[in-house]
């Protein structure tokens, strides 16, 4: 007969029965994922940083009409999607179904207005400046295989994210999900947010065109 | 649906008002950040200004939209100094090995 474990030992963290983080275990695996996609981007962006100081003819493709102004819209459509993300997980942890669904969706709208802005970004540098993965007109070649590569990587994370959502809007309108679903969910999408806090500035504004 | 793990897993956070406060927040940064771009610093103060900034707009969206803040203490522990560690050895070990390659190459 096995021994019933009173609160007490259910409270300890370490005594098996509760979770130390006090959380379940498909948010700690999506910190876990975080931390490891964190560690990807950090591995380029240092990369990043070595190639642009150590090269005195690095590229400046970026003036502030229209590149500038572009991205920066770019970073506010994103930072907006985050911000739908946070209601629709506290839409999700009053049980508020429909709102949290509506929420999620403006997420993905959000998400998809980046990806078109991105690509519409993508395909002015290529068709009309010439820029590819392996040249430029303007100075290192280098500069190509870093930006297509740091920012094509960011836009497949979005991409995922967007077909994330989706399910999830399906998943939770059903009522198959469950609001931790949602918020690890929003982790995700946060991140693919943090990330780009950090591309925006190194890659754009490193690079702009006085 | 593990309901242990929705009960636990699934907390309150910020209030509308203190997200809504972070974003604006992270949009003036923003906005900081590209007026910053034309101030025609050197490269290296320029990388460090927003390296900086960016560490600042990272922690307020982990902070309040991932609820980091909210989070047992224990989690933090657990995920950021060692994430912090492994960037720190790319740096550590990464650019004295690239500046190395540099200086052995052909002019």
């Amino acid at each position: 007969m096995h021994e019933v474990k009173t609160d007490s030992t259910l409270s300890s963290a370490w005594s098996g029965g509760g979770s130390p983080f006090a959380m379940g275990s498909k948010k700690l695996g999506m910190w876990l994922f975080i931390v490891s996609d964190t560690l990807t981007f950090s591995a380029l962006l240092v990369t990043y940083s070595y190639s642009r100081l150590t090269n005195p003819d690095w590229p400046r493709p970026f003036p502030i009409h229209p590149a500038i102004i572009f991205s920066t819209t770019m970073t506010v459509v994103l930072l907006a999607s985050s911000l739908t993300m946070v209601m629709a997980v506290m839409a999700a942890q009053r049980n508020d179904r429909k709102k949290a669904v509506l929420w999620i969706i403006a997420t993905m709208v959000g998400g998809l207005l980046f990806t078109g802005l991105h690509l519409t970004e993508w395909l002015n540098m290529i068709t009309k400046e010439h820029f590819t993965i392996t040249g430029n007109p303007e100075g290192t070649p280098l500069f190509g295989a870093v930006f297509f590569g740091i920012t094509g990587l960011h836009m497949t994370h979005v991409m995922i994210g967007v077909i994330y959502l989706g399910i999830m809007a399906i998943g939770y309108g059903r009522g198959k999900f469950s609001a931790e679903d949602v918020e690890v969910n929003g982790l995700y999408w946060h991140f693919v947010d943090l990330v780009w806090m950090f591309v925006f500035p190194l890659i754009y504004l490193m690079s702009v065109k006085y | 649906m593990d309901t242990h793990a929705h009960t636990e897993g699934s907390h309150a956070g910020a209030s509308v008002g203190t997200n809504l406060a972070v974003w604006i927040g992270l949009v003036a940064i923003t906005g900081l950040e590209v007026f910053l771009a034309y101030m025609e610093l050197r490269p290296t103060v320029m990388l460090t200004v927003l390296v900086a900034l960016s560490v600042v707009k990272a922690g307020m969206i982990m902070s309040y939209f991932m609820h980091l803040k909210y989070e047992k203490f224990s989690l933090v522990l657990w995920l950021v100094p060692a994430m912090i560690f492994c960037i720190c050895m790319m740096f550590i070990f990464f650019f004295p090995e690239a500046f190395r390659l540099l200086q052995m190459r052909p002019h």
